[in-house]
């Protein structure tokens, strides 16, 4: 999937930054934690085309808290599509240490966007303006 | 992460295991926040202790600390087990101190909570990759379960491979809809009950003995 950024149009719009699966693999994991807030402090959306490890997703919870600060960032708010379950895994991916993260995740800025519906196949999420 | 780390670490795990059996399990208390989970630390650690934990209160966010008690014995059906109880702050991905100002807060002190709720997660998510054995996972029984925290929650737990129990809480409310919560975690066990009422306790020792002896 290409990668997608619309540009902050200077009329109070919301940018949307869409990350490829390719671009984020060839990142750290603090690195991806790292675009994902610093885009989403910016008040932009964040999509993910294949979304971030179960331990990736509990450092970002941590670094998160560590930069709440009143009326200033209030927290993320985060969707994906439900995870395969690992049971679902063949052994020898489970043995091999293969975990498919491949799930397409929305994030923004918590006080931004309001998630009004989810399913497996729909994240539908009400964005609102700065 | 590749084969040999994978053997590495499940060495490891079984070596640690061994060696650590007369140890007491840390069990971890997670949830989302106010789902109830002090009331459940404090239920367990009063009936087989005689001690509370923590207070416990209807404004979220009232555990701001993990909070550990140590060497609980539950015995069950001829199941002994003994526990530490680790009782850790809701988990959220938000917090707004603005919400603490409903609850006749002033600003400074909703500033001040909020920031300590903040540490708070943190810390829970710290217990929960480097310091527990096992894990309770807390539902209300009267809310959707599938949120994006509890999923994530759970799927961090997962690839911990924690042993992990699902409880339904507050089934004395009349919004409980245990099946719910059953129906969106089919891969792990789901217990009902309520901590604040003691309702089918005996059912959660009995689990609690069963699973992490």
């Amino acid at each position: 999937m290409p990668e997608a950024t619309t540009s902050e149009n200077g009329s109070g719009g919301v940018q949307i930054d869409l990350f490829s699966g390719s671009r984020m693999a060839s990142l750290t994991s603090m690195e991806k934690i790292r675009l994902i807030l610093d885009g989403v402090r910016d008040g932009n959306i964040v999509i993910l085309e294949e979304g971030l490890s179960p331990d990736e997703e509990s450092k970002l919870i941590e670094v998160t808290m560590a930069e709440i600060s009143p009326d200033e960032f209030n927290g993320i708010e985060i969707e994906t599509y439900p995870r395969s379950q690992a049971a679902d895994q063949s052994f020898l991916d489970r043995l091999m240490g293969r975990q498919s993260t491949q799930k397409l995740t929305v994030i923004g800025p918590a006080n931004q966007i309001q998630t009004l519906h989810k399913d497996e196949n729909l994240i539908s999420a009400l964005v609102s303006r700065k | 992460m590749g084969l040999l780390t994978d053997l590495r670490d499940s060495i490891s795990r079984v070596v640690d295991r061994l060696f650590s059996e007369s140890e007491p399990k840390r069990i971890g208390i997670y949830g989302p926040p106010n789902a109830g989970k002090t009331t459940l630390a404090n239920r367990i650690a009063r009936d087989w202790t005689g001690d509370a934990i923590g207070p416990e209160s209807h404004i979220p966010h009232e555990t701001r600390r993990a909070r550990r008690k140590e060497n609980v014995e539950i015995e069950r059906n001829g199941k002994k087990v003994t526990i530490d109880i680790v009782d850790t702050p809701g988990v959220t991905t938000k917090v707004d101190y603005k919400e603490f100002l409903d609850h006749d807060m002033e600003k400074e002190d909703a500033v001040r909570r909020s920031r300590e709720a903040t540490e708070g997660v943190a810390e829970a998510m710290h217990w929960l990759r480097e310091d527990v054995d096992g894990v309770i996972y807390v539902l209300d029984s009267t809310k959707d379960p599938i949120s994006q925290v509890n999923t994530m929650l759970i799927g961090i737990i997962e690839s911990q491979d924690l042993p992990v129990l699902i409880f339904a809480n507050k089934i004395d409310l009349e919004d409980s809809n245990v099946e719910r919560i059953s129906n969106a975690y089919p891969q792990h066990e789901t217990v009902e009950l309520s901590a604040l009422e003691g309702e089918n306790m005996d059912e959660v020792y009995a689990k609690i003995a069963e699973y992490f002896a």
